[in-house]
């Protein structure tokens, strides 16, 4: 089984466009959109939704205006600025949670004297399973302003893992979220390969940097690819070196091609129109495969 | 006043926004990188180093001569970082959050707290422009500690924030208590389900803020109609021009390598300054 994580440190490079045309291009992959607060691999491959789940993760405290005495040891104790104090006209003093701030952690519930907060458990979103043309789909939506998106990454990705095992499919490809915090960690450790695509930016450069840094951390081979190569091929070429001697394997570059767009717009993959970098999408896929069969030969 | 600027996709043209919007400033600012997992707005200003500063939180240390094994610390924390079978637990750094609970339930007093690094943050100027980047460490799970060590440098009258990416946390931290949130988008169908997952999110906090359209075009059916409809202001579109696309490949701010393009961004700041 292989668990193809498709990340790019900085967004914004075409990763998701890639996934969908390696999803079309690999035929029968299960899916996994893994960028979690941003999904955007539903608008090209239009899932038709089968199961639909809750995501509950983590606890938000709550004081209880009536037993709460105002001692104010809630908000000496919480860490994380989330206990807010208001003075009442009669000069002492009420406390309430700020949802947004709170982090779950409990202190303030365990060590309150008067018992007067609770702790309720958090619904931070949901996660489907869908049927697509392109196979079947693990994703999610976290919700507006909720935590626990590196849980829910790994959710996402646990489902399409089972749903691999039950359908006896050998490959998954997560779209991956931007960055290199806790859902990116959550995506890459224990996947068996990281595909990053990139551009030749000087930022394009520097987050590579960073993403390969996180993959070696993390010892998951690493894969590379530069979009819109041809806007500066110094750059590229730049990219790659820099890349190489990190230990990645470069898969190859896709042009320059604002037809990217009017793709998405027909709710297409970029392999599903006659856009001039499907071209460059197949041969990076074909190599990749090609990887894969040296690696099977070798074992 | 704090403006921030955000978008709910990678890749729109936030940092170019926010480097361009500090450089046609006329006083003094601080610009505050808080993507501080992919910090990316020294690239495009020279900076002479002012200091660093290493930002750390506090996590457990156990000590195993005095722990008995009880596992209460590890049945108190509510992110799984100690796990126990009746021994000395083991810690796992990445998932704590540093809220000090452990310490507090131990009967024994075994556990005192450490300093754990998460990142460093640096400071440097160039011209009026005061650069306070966070850069988070490889490895680091949690983005929010160095994201609020960051806002804690927060000192001048006018203060311009690169957000990160996404709606998730880092987002919020970033976004929490400023003036005004810009939020850069462009005409594509990725773009706009961002941009609206991202509006829920500044709604949601309270925040006022406008859009600016990147890369914008004639016939942009997508996030002009869009921001009509729901009664956003458009604050800004920046055209789709190669040379941009080709100065920021490079580094360079885009009112440095095309100033016909300066009066766009003191307007744009103007027009948040009487929306905020
Ligand atoms: S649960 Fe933790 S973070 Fe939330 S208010 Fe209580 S002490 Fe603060
Ligand atoms: S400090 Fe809080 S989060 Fe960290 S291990 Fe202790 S209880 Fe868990």
């Amino acid at each position: 089984m292989k668990e193809i994580v498709i990340i790019s440190g900085k967004g914004g490079t075409g990763k998701t466009s890639l996934v969908a045309s390696f999803a079309i291009l690999a035929k029968n992959a299960i899916l996994a959109d893994c960028d979690v607060d941003a999904a955007d691999l539903h608008l090209i491959l239009t899932p038709t939704i089968k199961e639909t789940h809750e995501f509950w993760s983590g606890y938000e405290a709550f004081i209880r205006q009536g037993i709460c005495e105002g001692c104010g040891t809630c908000m000496d104790l919480c860490r994380f600025n989330a206990i807010k104090e208001t003075k009442t006209p009669k000069g002492n003093y009420t406390y309430h949670v700020d949802p947004i701030s709170c982090e779950g952690c409990g202190v303030c519930v365990r060590f309150c004297p008067k018992s007067a907060i609770e702790f309720n458990e958090q619904l931070c979103g949901k996660w489907m399973i869908s049927e697509t043309r392109a196979g079947m789909m693990v994703h999610a939506k976290l919700g507006i302003a909720a935590e626990n998106s590196g849980k829910l990454v790994a959710t996402v990705r646990q489902e399409a893992l089972r749903l691999a095992k039950e359908t006896k499919c050998e490959m998954i490809l997560i779209d991956g979220p931007p960055g290199i915090g806790c859902p990116v960690i959550a995506a890459v450790t224990g996947a068996s390969e990281v595909v990053i695509i990139t551009e030749p930016t000087l930022s394009g450069a520097h987050d590579l940097k960073r993403v390969l840094d996180l993959t070696k951390h993390f010892s998951i081979p690493a894969f590379v690819c530069v979009n819109k190569w041809d806007i500066c091929p110094d750059m590229t070429e730049q990219i790659e070196k820099q890349a190489t001697s990190s230990g990645a394997t470069i898969l190859g570059r896709i042009c320059y091609d604002n037809t990217v767009t009017q793709a998405q717009k027909e709710v297409k993959a970029v392999v599903e129109t006659n856009a001039p970098s499907a071209n460059d999408i197949r041969e990076i896929w074909n190599k990749l495969l090609h990887h894969h069969q040296i690696e099977k030969e070798k074992h | 006043m704090k403006i921030a600027v955000a978008s709910g996709k990678g890749g729109t043209g936030k940092t170019t926004v926010a480097i361009n919007l500090a450089l046609s400033a006329q006083q003094p600012l601080q610009l505050l990188d808080c993507d501080v997992e992919e910090p990316n707005a020294h690239l495009f200003l020279k900076t002479t180093p002012i200091h660093q500063q290493i930002v750390t939180i506090p996590v457990p240390k156990i000590d195993e001569t005095r722990c008995d094994g009880c596992g209460l610390c590890s049945q108190f924390c509510a992110f799984n970082a100690l796990v126990s079978f009746g021994t000395t637990p083991v810690f796992e750094p990445e998932m704590c959050h540093g809220c000090g609970g452990c310490m507090r339930v131990c009967p024994k007093e075994a556990i005192r707290e450490i300093e754990k690094r998460v990142g460093i943050i640096e400071t440097s100027k160039s011209g009026n422009i005061t650069l306070v980047q966070g850069r988070l460490d490889i490895g680091v799970a949690l983005a929010p500690p160095l994201i609020h060590a960051v806002k804690k440098e927060a000192r001048s009258d006018l203060i311009i924030m690169d957000a990160p990416p996404g709606t998730s946390c880092p987002v919020i931290a970033t976004l929490r208590e400023v003036d005004f949130v810009v939020l850069v988008t462009e005409p594509t169908p990725f773009s706009l389900n961002d941009l609206k997952l991202a509006i829920d999110v500044v709604r949601e906090i309270g925040l006022s803020f406008g859009v600016v359209i990147n890369r914008a075009c004639e016939n942009d059916n997508l996030v002009r109609p869009y921001c009509q409809t729901e009664k956003i202001q458009i604050l800004a579109e920046i055209p789709d021009d190669r040379r941009i696309a080709e100065s920021y490949a490079k580094g360079i701010p885009i009112i440095e390598a095309l100033p016909e393009y300066k009066n766009l961004f003191v307007n744009l700041l103007h027009k948040i300054s009487e929306a905020a």
